[in-house]
């Protein structure tokens, strides 16, 4: 279940000098510099993290700030000794960030699997920011990622001037968190190019990133360790190999449990998204809010909320923050064209939209679901109707 | 050191099933060298204890017991080899130490019960007795330590205490995980057993000290109490003076504080009088020993304790051994670095999480997360075979008879049905008493995997549905079938269901599913048609193939037909069907689309049963069902102006014209307008071929009686291009082949004459008013009516005063008729009087 609990909602804390483990990247941002649009886990829960160390005593992995209990803590919250709340960054089971963390103090490398909207980036920078205090360290997976970004790359003007040389090298994230002994980050690590993705390999089996060039190596001192996130509704683009798979330990995190913990998501975050576009907030869309959750679990899940019977789910992903975007997209449209209030016929073409991504196979889902959960449900008549009506 | 202070009753409290307390019960006895051995359980098993011991008995087994009178009314005690008692009775058995069980007689429970239910008897809607609470095969409970509710569990309590919120694992780090010479047990056997029994010492305490025994599980609690200490003070009579009791931790501080023996018999003086009761082993199986049983305290893991109780040593990383074993035979590529891995991730895991040792959520954590990919899906091989487990009991062949058998023996007699080793028919005419008995007898007997009879076709010619003829050949080995179902059931009717419904549970395919229900209306056991049907709707709700749900269908309609002849309430049948027939409806279209010939012909058919299965479901009443079919046939007919409807075959376009002709539901006129704009040349010749097949097949008669129709036709075929025209003519033959011949003399005769007769001008005028070649203007009542007195007396009809009754005579109505509507000659009446009533 994933809750960024109150990341988009805490207004952005003036950024610090000074913060345990802050790095090069944010020093630039002095006393005096304007607030940036979004500090860094380190920085937003700098408070939290040195109560959490203070009171530690567990043992510690090499080069952890933290012990991996209260890199647990710090990720689903609780109360410190010394009576410091730590808010709860993930909202979901235990299971998941434990596994996540004793792996982390292991020496496999964790990959988070997940649908879009499970909060993967979200968990994997709060544990980056909390074992190595840097959450900076980040790759982000595209399609045009080169190598250089995992291995290193050259400075040329270095290069003709001096020669080739440690000065001319630009090391990649990956290679300073070796280097310093960090936890580096990588997104969306299918979306790499494969051949991309297997100059991980050496990293994480000899843990040593060879400089053929300089004739030398960089090799990762105790505390490396690497936290990869992959989409894994959207497979298949760049399949990880054997090989690299092999090295990761790989944790899922699972879709929000409950209706409330969802509406509860997509409330909290539809109101962020609303006040940053200006719409006004709608006096009773908390109905049609839940109406749209559980529309969406329940073709997700493939079962009524009763649990009484079975329902095909569609090929898309119907993931909480599409939930969002349709409740976002619903306000607009009951913000501009209708009465202000979000009504039924306001979610519908976008729940329709949500639902149906293959044109062949999930029209046939939507109508099934609609003729045989929707139309018999109590109270939700305008729904029917305004679903019919967008087809 | 330890026997020094050792107290001549040693009072040995266990969890049921634990392997921990297994081992610790087995070194203590061992310590000990007891010279009596007393267990918790039902005294009334004590004369087949010994069988135990016997080589052919396997555990997991259970103990059975179960009033002489009432085998429908059981109770189960089981054993695993894990189970401490298990140890302890084998432990007394192997050195021939006395060993008994000391728990209230079952009996007596039997008889509590039964006081209880007449207590409660003057509500409506008590349980009859006999009638074994639907899913369990355990029958009720004897009132054991987990009969005290939830909020009092004592282990529950115990790991609050603790602050753990699983009591399971807390039990897990404290006793399982600890063996005797393990940390904190030092070299003390004794030592668990005191630390457990301190520990519900204090638990008991606020509890006997504000409230005195009442009523409820208290009560039951202590006379069992009253009756074990009872059973202790007799066997110290006896002369023994090292005695070791195994039971429940619960207990201990009960049995180990001994108040007045005249206290006691004072307590049992209020016990009902007992009831005569049988007892026998039966095997059993770790996926019963899941779920709750006698002793109150079902595992959710055997299969894990099996392993924990069996390993020697290092049991985390066997186990994850086993697990990569598994996940490699279904296909997962799992080397022994994966294992290593996922060993150490479950040790990181413990510690992380402040336990002892890796527990079973800790190494399956693990391997979800390194052998799995984090699937959990990849996971249900591994929980199925290592944590559940599919170990089998088996039990001597000198056990007592189970109830099963007497059940099926006493039924066999009262049938007259004699279980014979030769072969013999047997045919059945339901409608008698007997007979219906017997046959659901035999059904039952096959969903339980008895194969006494097998159903053949029908010696007697008949096609009735009240007919049903078996073989019936009774093979020794059926008795061994009969034992081992014997866990499913104490009667043949429980057993039976509950074994349905557990096939139901397990099923995969749709069409198993719908064949079970049909079954479960044979065999009579409405108390597993809802699981049934449950599981029906759920597999029909992810089937995402049209052509399934639409075989199941025409079943569940008959079954529902059927269910109905035989009197048995089918609602739920009513409502799984209706709702495969509305998804019929939604996904039909779509899925008639891009079809071949061959695929396109097999829809044809599915077409033509899931019309039929309509036309019966409707006739429950719900109308809207047959509207939306006929919605369903409409769009896949098309011929609406800017429809899309390429793509669906003529041939079906063709055959959901002709079933909406046929239900009255399209007018001929608009029917001849779907022939028009199907039989053009703008269409393809063939394509068109295929729509008149879809449209004439399993019946001409419409032809002869519509000029229009049939001028359409033959324009259409005449205006055939030369070179299409040897394309189309073997679909054609093939159509008309499947005519009566005196149809197809019939239209050849109507198309010599309208040729004939009728060679200038507009040829087969349409529209009434105008004549058709061949008939007046006007028809002739009074010549027509003379066919009436005969017609009548041909269907048997009171006389020709009554102007409906010839409609229709072979509707659905007719029980015994044949599913598919066949397309009678008499569709043609449809436009003259709309059918149906």
């Amino acid at each position: 279940m994933a809750a960024p609990t109150d990341a988009p909602a805490t207004p952005p804390a003036a950024p610090r000098t000074g913060v345990p483990g802050a790095s090069g990247a944010t020093g630039a941002s002095g006393p005096g510099a304007a607030p940036v649009l979004r500090p860094h886990a380190e920085e937003a829960f700098a408070d939290e993290l040195a109560a959490l160390a203070a009171c530690d005593d567990r043992p510690r992995p090499e080069r952890w700030l933290l012990s991996p209990w209260a890199v647990a803590t710090y990720l689903l919250g609780g109360e410190l000794p010394d009576g410091t709340v730590v808010s709860p960054k993930y909202v979901g089971p235990r299971r998941v960030v434990e596994v996540a963390v004793a792996t982390l103090a292991t020496d496999r490398a964790l990959l988070l699997l997940g649908v879009p909207g499970t909060a993967k980036t979200w968990v994997s920078e709060h544990l980056a920011a909390a074992v190595s205090g840097d959450s900076t360290l980040l790759v982000q997976g595209t399609a045009g990622t080169p190598e250089e970004a995992v291995r290193y790359g050259w400075n040329y003007a270095r290069l003709l001037a001096d020669g080739p040389g440690r000065d001319a090298l630009v090391p990649s994230p990956v290679m300073r968190a070796m280097a310093e002994g960090k936890v580096a980050r990588i997104e969306e690590l299918t979306r790499m190019p494969a051949d991309v993705q297997d100059s991980l390999i050496t990293v994480l089996s000899e843990k040593t990133l060879p400089v053929p060039e300089l004739g030398g190596e960089t090799r990762a001192v105790r505390g490396f360790n690497l936290v990869a996130t992959a989409n894994d509704r959207d497979r298949g683009v760049n399949e990880l190999s054997g090989a690299l798979r092999r090295r990761f330990n790989t944790v899922v995190l699972p879709l929000p449990a409950s209706v409330e913990d969802e509406v509860d998501i997509v409330t909290r975050r539809v109101r962020a998204l609303g006040r940053s576009l200006d719409l006004p907030e709608p006096p009773r869309g908390a109905e049609e809010i839940r109406r749209v959750v559980t529309v969406f679990r329940e073709l997700r899940d493939g079962v009524t909320a009763d649990g009484r019977s079975r329902v095909r789910s569609p090929t898309g992903t119907l993931s909480t923050a599409e939930a969002i975007s349709v409740v976002t997209a619903g306000i607009a449209l009951a913000a501009h064209f209708g009465d202000g209030v979000l009504r039924a016929a306001d979610v519908a073409a976008g729940i329709r939209g949500a639902v149906v991504r293959d044109p062949v196979s999930d029209p046939v889902v939507w109508q099934e679901y609609l003729e045989g959960v929707v139309r018999e449900r109590d109270g939700w008549k305008d729904f029917y109707r305004a679903c019919r009506e967008v087809g | 050191m330890a026997a020094a202070g050792l107290p001549a009753t040693a009072v040995l409290g266990v969890r049921h099933h634990g392997p921990g307390s297994a081992r610790a019960v087995a070194a203590a006895l061992a310590a000990l060298e007891p010279d009596a051995v007393l267990v918790e359980g039902p005294p009334e098993a004590d004369p087949i204890l010994a069988l135990a011991a016997d080589a052919d008995m396997v555990p997991p087994v259970a103990l059975l017991a179960h009033p002489a009178d009432e085998p429908g009314r059981a109770a189960f005690w089981p054993f695993a080899c894990f189970s401490p008692e298990w140890v302890a009775l084998r432990h007394a058995l192997g050195r021939g130490t006395p060993v008994r069980f000391i728990d209230l007689p079952a009996g007596h429970v039997f008889a509590l019960a039964r006081e209880r239910e007449r207590e409660g008897q003057g509500e409506p809607g008590g349980a009859p007795p006999g009638d074994a609470p639907p899913g369990s095969p355990d029958g009720p409970r004897p009132p054991s330590g987990a009969g005290i509710p939830v909020a009092s569990d004592p282990i529950a309590a115990l790991a609050r205490a603790a602050g753990h919120d699983d009591p399971e694992r807390w039990w897990e780090d404290v006793v399982e995980h600890r063996g005797p010479g393990g940390r904190g047990g030092g070299d003390d056997p004794f030592a668990p057993f005191r630390a457990v029994a301190e520990a519900m010492a204090a638990l008991r305490e606020p509890a006997s000290g504000e409230a005195a025994p009442a009523a409820g599980g208290t009560r039951d609690d202590a006379l069992r109490e009253a009756c074990m200490r009872q059973q202790i003070r007799a066997a110290r009579r006896a002369g023994h003076t090292r005695i070791a009791v195994v039971c429940g931790a619960w207990h201990v501080p009960a049995l180990e504080r001994m108040p007045t023996a005249a206290h006691d018999r004072g307590l049992l003086r209020s016990l009902p009088r007992r009831v005569r009761t049988e007892t026998t082993w039966v095997p059993w199986t770790h996926r019963r020993l899941a779920r709750h049983s006698g002793y109150g305290a079902g595992v959710a893991s055997p299969g894990w304790y099996h392993h924990l109780f069996t390993a020697p040593d290092r049991p985390v990383a066997r186990w994850t051994t086993r697990a990569a074993a598994l996940l490699r035979e279904a296909g997962h590529p799992v080397s022994p670095a994966h294992v290593i891995e996922a060993v150490r991730l479950a040790e990181t895991l413990a510690a992380l999480r402040g336990r002892p040792l890796a527990g079973l959520t800790e190494t399956l954590d693990a391997v979800r997360a390194v052998l799995g990919d984090g699937a959990e899906a990849a996971l249900a091989p591994v929980r199925e075979r290592l944590v559940v487990g599919d170990a089998v009991g088996r039990v001597p062949d000198t056990a007592p008879a189970v109830p099963l058998q007497r059940d099926l023996t006493r039924l066999q007699r009262t049938l007259r049905l004699r279980p014979e080793a030769a072969e013999r028919h047997l045919d059945l005419d339901l409608r008698g008493g007997t007979d219906a008995a017997r046959s659901r007898l035999l059904h039952r007997l096959l969903l339980l995997g008895v194969p006494w009879g097998e159903p053949t076709a029908s010696t007697v010619a008949g096609t009735g549905t009240f007919r049903e003829s078996w073989r019936l050949r009774w093979d020794p080995g059926l008795a061994a079938r009969v034992v081992e179902a014997a866990p499913w059931g104490t009667t043949v009717a429980a057993a039976a269901e509950a074994r349905a419904r557990d096939t139901a549970a397990r099923a995969s395919a749709l069409a198993d599913l719908t064949a079970l229900a049909e079954t479960c209306l044979l065999a009579d056991l409405p108390g597993a048609l809802p699981s049934v049907m449950r599981a029906v709707a759920d597999r029909a709700a992810l089937d995402t193939d049209t052509a399934h749900l639409a075989e199941a269908l025409p079943a569940l309609a008959r079954a529902l037909r059927y269910g109905d002849v035989r009197g048995t309430d089918a609602g739920a049948l009513r409502g799984v069907a209706e709702g495969l027939a509305v998804r019929i409806c939604v996904g039909l279209p779509p899925a008639c689309t891009g079809l071949g010939r061959d695929a396109a012909e097999a829809v044809r058919a599915r077409l033509d049963a899931v019309h039929a299965a309509v036309a019966l479901l409707d006739e429950g009443g719900s109308r809207g069902l047959r509207d939306r079919w006929a919605a369903a046939l409409r769009s896949l007919a098309g011929g609406q102006p800017g429809e899309r409807t390429a793509g669906v075959p003529g041939l079906l376009r063709g055959r959901a014209v002709r079933l909406l002709l046929d239900d009255g539901a399209l007018p001929v006129e608009e029917a001849a307008r779907h022939m028009g704009l199907a039989l053009t040349t703008a269409s393809g010749p063939a394509d068109a071929a295929d729509w008149a097949e879809g449209f004439l097949s399993g019946g001409g008669m419409l032809l002869v009686h519509d000029d229009r129709l049939l001028g359409l036709l033959d324009d259409w075929l005449a205006a055939v291009p030369h070179d299409a025209f040897t394309e189309v003519l073997p679909l054609l033959r093939r159509t008309f082949s499947g005519f009566e011949a005196g149809v197809r003399h019939a239209v050849g005769a109507r198309v010599r004459s309208t040729r004939a007769g009728a060679p200038a001008g507009p040829r087969f005028p349409g529209g009434s008013g105008s004549a058709a070649p061949g008939f007046a203007p006007e028809p002739d009542h009074a010549r027509a009516d003379a066919v009436l007195p005969v017609l009548a007396l041909l269907l048997g009809l009171p006389g020709p005063g009554s102007p409906g009754a010839p409609e229709d005579p072979a509707g659905p109505d007719a029980p015994d008729a044949p599913p598919a509507r066949a397309p009678a000659p008499g569709t043609s009446a449809a436009r003259a009087t709309p059918r149906g009533p």
